[in-house]
């Protein structure tokens, strides 16, 4: 009753809000036809890549489709002692199937990287085969582990085993130095193997220290950009954006001329009598070189926020502070720096996720101790070929982003975040 | 109460930013104690600049600033003791209206009891209790604006300045906001100086005017003989309606000229005039011209009506008269109310007295 009280009609007798929405709807559709094209582009480029790649870390399909019956006889195997004779057919038959279709190798290579010594085994099994040296009338089983001890070893059955679910956490784990071990429970790799923790906390750091420096760098400059007369602020202004209009390669390039022994930086420095020539310090490949060419280069993105918030507040307020009796000081912190905390936030939060993930300058300058977790990615892309790895790694930088967005939606709140 | 009537002092102050234009000419002002002083002038006359040089925010180029007798030119703004209201009100946005009155308490270490005793007192003179924990954005534009002039009182400054406060308010609330900045000047004492360029609000506002032009101080007095007895045409021009005539004095007495016009002759009141032959432009407010005049008026002509405009209150008539077309007069609304129509002639006189012989434009 109450809601046939509160439901407007239109003079014409239809409800209000069905009105309204026959008369939106045309705009409604204009602009979702305006965002469609970008829309599209984002599946296309973003989240079909990124669910590519998550599927793609996760996958462990190849074994499992290469060994369907052993897998289904292992079911019933409790993973103790050696399988069954039935357990020993079924692989054999697969085995069989691989041969012939000369995808044994590749099994062989898959079975190494679960247990050493997989591959010789294989191999021998697969001679064995081809030269139908197994006589399928009597037990199977018996044949196989007369083809090589390792056959008789509980240990390699296990490993089989571990290879048969589908999809695996295999890589996130090694992305954190760990793996799975015999018994499939997560273990740590020996303290002097663990390279990838060193790698993401070194990424860490670094992110955090360039977004420090490029925040106390860029902070003053905002603050005379905003406040200078416009002919001196445009000048400014696109000294700041100069490094923008020059490739990034060119960029780092350039600093490597600056930085290395015998560079630009070092003569002058030998030459004001700071440091001798025989002992000039080393300012690339390693950690300087990362921070100084990084910093230099996301500057514009803590200046830029920056600047568009100092922009709109208004000088007035600062003479008000002073008026009011606050020295300079207390006006600047009380008033003025509280008021460019949106600046701050989107600039911090926008270097510290360049920095992050930022790859072709610490791979040019970084050295050993300077390079990142993306220069890991890449590694592992282009080098080792294990593209499930670097998937994981890349996905596990992607979850700490998110993370790191999360946790400062909660300190700062996203709503005080002001691009521009 | 010995009030001191050089309470602020501007000696022979003159300001340039660039060094070839001065924008404040050898500018000479004594604001009384208490007194409700209003700095009127078009855009770019000085008026602001005048201001800031005595909040702090701009040097003198030469000259000095005196408050209550100490030269304040070397001492910065933060403790010259100075309110200031500022033309956007200037509240801190990410403070609530009681963080924005306790921030002047605030640096000045004033005890928690003591800031809340004061803010709360400051609320109840612009009648904003209550709204304490509101934030600057949720206020109307007239209660941001009571804000900051309670901001401006709170911390008991010897002289507040008030740059154009009220020029993003709508007329009425600008009206209202008018009277009640008087009222609080009157009952608290403080001396104001205020800056804005709507002359109505200077009359209404000030005990005194300084009306600047081209970095000078053209007349100081108080509203009234500002409006009646303008000393030239720019502050004739500027404050009030003003009809002119441009001529040269033919013939001059004591307290009458006459003024040749292109085709006729005026009498009027030599106020700056000094000899025959002298150019000058005769001010007359329009409400001192009478249609049909039943007394003896020496100035008496006929003219033909051009215009008619309603306006409620009164009637202004544009009339064709002494070769102008752009006479006005304005004819109070009255029952007695005359037929006006277009293109009749009528009758127009005045007194000499009231016809002010100024210099040339």
């Amino acid at each position: 009753m109450s809601s046939e009280i509160k439901q407007i009609l239109t003079t014409d007798g239809i409800p209000l809000e069905v009105s309204l929405k026959k008369a939106e709807k045309k705009n409604k559709i204009k602009a979702f036809l305006l965002v469609a094209p970008l829309l599209l582009f984002l599946i296309i480029t973003y989240v079909f890549p990124i669910g590519e790649m998550f599927s793609r870390s996760i996958d462990d399909k190849m074994i499992t489709n290469m060994l369907p019956k052993t897998f289904k006889e292992m079911e019933n195997w409790d993973g103790k002692e050696l399988p069954s004779e039935e357990v020993f057919t079924a692989f054999y038959y697969d085995f069989k199937v691989l041969v012939e279709k000369q995808e044994h190798g590749k099994l062989g290579q898959r079975l190494n990287k679960e247990k050493n010594g997989f591959n010789s085994i294989t191999k021998k099994l697969f001679r064995q085969v081809k030269r139908k040296k197994i006589d399928e009338s009597i037990s199977i089983k018996e044949q196989v582990m007369k083809v090589h001890k390792r056959w008789r070893n509980v240990e390699y059955w296990q490993a089989i085993k571990r290879t048969a679910p589908p999809y695996t956490l295999a890589k996130y784990l090694k992305g954190m130095d760990m793996y799975y071990g015999a018994d499939g429970s997560i273990t740590q790799v020996d303290e002097d193997r663990r390279i990838h923790r060193i790698l993401w906390l070194r990424t860490l750091e670094i992110a955090f220290f360039v977004t420090l420096f490029c925040f106390l760098m860029g902070y003053p400059i905002a603050h005379l950009l905003a406040t200078l007369p416009m002919k001196y602020s445009n000048l400014l202004m696109i000294c700041v954006l100069l490094p923008f209009w020059t490739s990034l390669l060119v960029r780092t390039a350039s600093w490597m001329i600056l930085l290395q022994q015998q560079g630009v930086v070092n003569d002058f420095f030998v030459m004001i009598g700071l440091v001798s020539d025989d002992n000039r310090p080393e300012m690339m490949y390693n950690k300087v070189g990362t921070y100084v060419a990084m910093t230099q280069i996301l500057l514009p993105f803590m200046v830029l926020p920056l600047y568009s918030v100092m922009k709109t507040i208004s000088p007035s307020l600062m003479r008000a502070g002073k008026s009011l009796g606050g020295t300079p000081f207390v006006a600047f912190w009380k008033v003025y720096f509280p008021l460019t905390i949106p600046g701050i936030g989107a600039g911090c939060l926008l270097v510290f996720i360049l920095a992050i993930g930022y790859y072709i300058t610490p791979a040019l300058v970084g050295g050993a101790s300077g390079t990142l977790i993306s220069n890991q990615i890449a590694f592992h892309m282009k080098q080792t070929l294990d593209w499930s790895f670097a998937s994981a790694m890349g996905l596990m930088l992607l979850t700490g982003v998110l993370v790191i967005y999360w946790i400062y939606n909660k300190l700062v709140g996203v709503d005080n975040i002001k691009l521009g | 109460m010995g009030k001191n009537p050089e309470f602020v002092k501007f000696d022979k102050v003159d300001k340039s930013y660039d060094g070839k234009v001065l924008v404040v000419k050898d500018l000479q002002l004594d604001i009384a104690e208490g007194e409700f002083i209003t700095m009127l002038g078009p855009s770019g006359s000085g008026k602001t600049t005048c201001l800031m040089m005595l909040a702090g925010f701009e040097t003198p180029t030469n000259g000095e600033i005196l408050l209550d007798g100490n030269i304040i030119s070397n001492i910065p703004p933060h403790k010259r003791g100075i309110g200031m209201v500022f033309q956007n009100y200037a509240l801190f946005p990410h403070m609530t209206v009681y963080e924005n009155l306790a921030f002047p308490l605030r640096v000045r270490k004033v005890e928690k009891e003591e800031i809340d005793k004061k803010v709360d007192k400051a609320l109840s003179m612009v009648s904003l209790n209550g709204f304490e924990t509101r934030m600057p954005a949720q206020l109307s534009g007239g209660q941001q604006q009571r804000v900051a002039v309670a901001r401006a009182l709170v911390f008991d400054p010897a002289v507040v300045l008030m740059d154009e406060p009220l020029g993003a308010l709508d007329k009425n609330l600008r009206e209202s906001m008018q009277y009640e900045i008087k009222h609080i000047h009157e009952s608290i004492g403080v001396t104001v100086v205020y800056v804005t360029h709507d002359q109505s609000e200077a009359l209404t506002m000030s005990n005194r005017i300084a009306v600047f032009n081209d970095g000078k101080v053209q007349q100081l007095s108080n509203p009234a003989e500002l409006y009646e007895k303008p000393v030239n045409s720019f502050v004739a021009e500027f404050i009030g309606e003003n009809n002119t005539f441009n001529g040269e004095v033919i013939d001059i007495a004591k307290d009458k000229c006459k003024v040749k016009l292109s085709n006729s002759e005026i009498l009027a009141n030599p106020i700056s005039v000094k000899s025959k032959g002298e150019k000058t432009t005769v001010s007359l407010r329009p409400e001192r011209a009478l249609i049909n005049p039943t007394d003896k008026m020496d100035n008496m002509f006929t003219g033909k009506i051009e215009e008619v405009i309603y306006h409620g209150d009164h009637t202004r008539v544009r009339l064709n008269l002494l070769g102008s077309s752009e006479f006005i007069l304005k004819v109070p609304n009255s029952t007695s109310n005359l037929e006006l129509k277009v293109n009749e002639d009528i009758k127009i006189g005045w007194n000499s007295t009231d016809a002010r012989a100024l210099d040339p434009k």
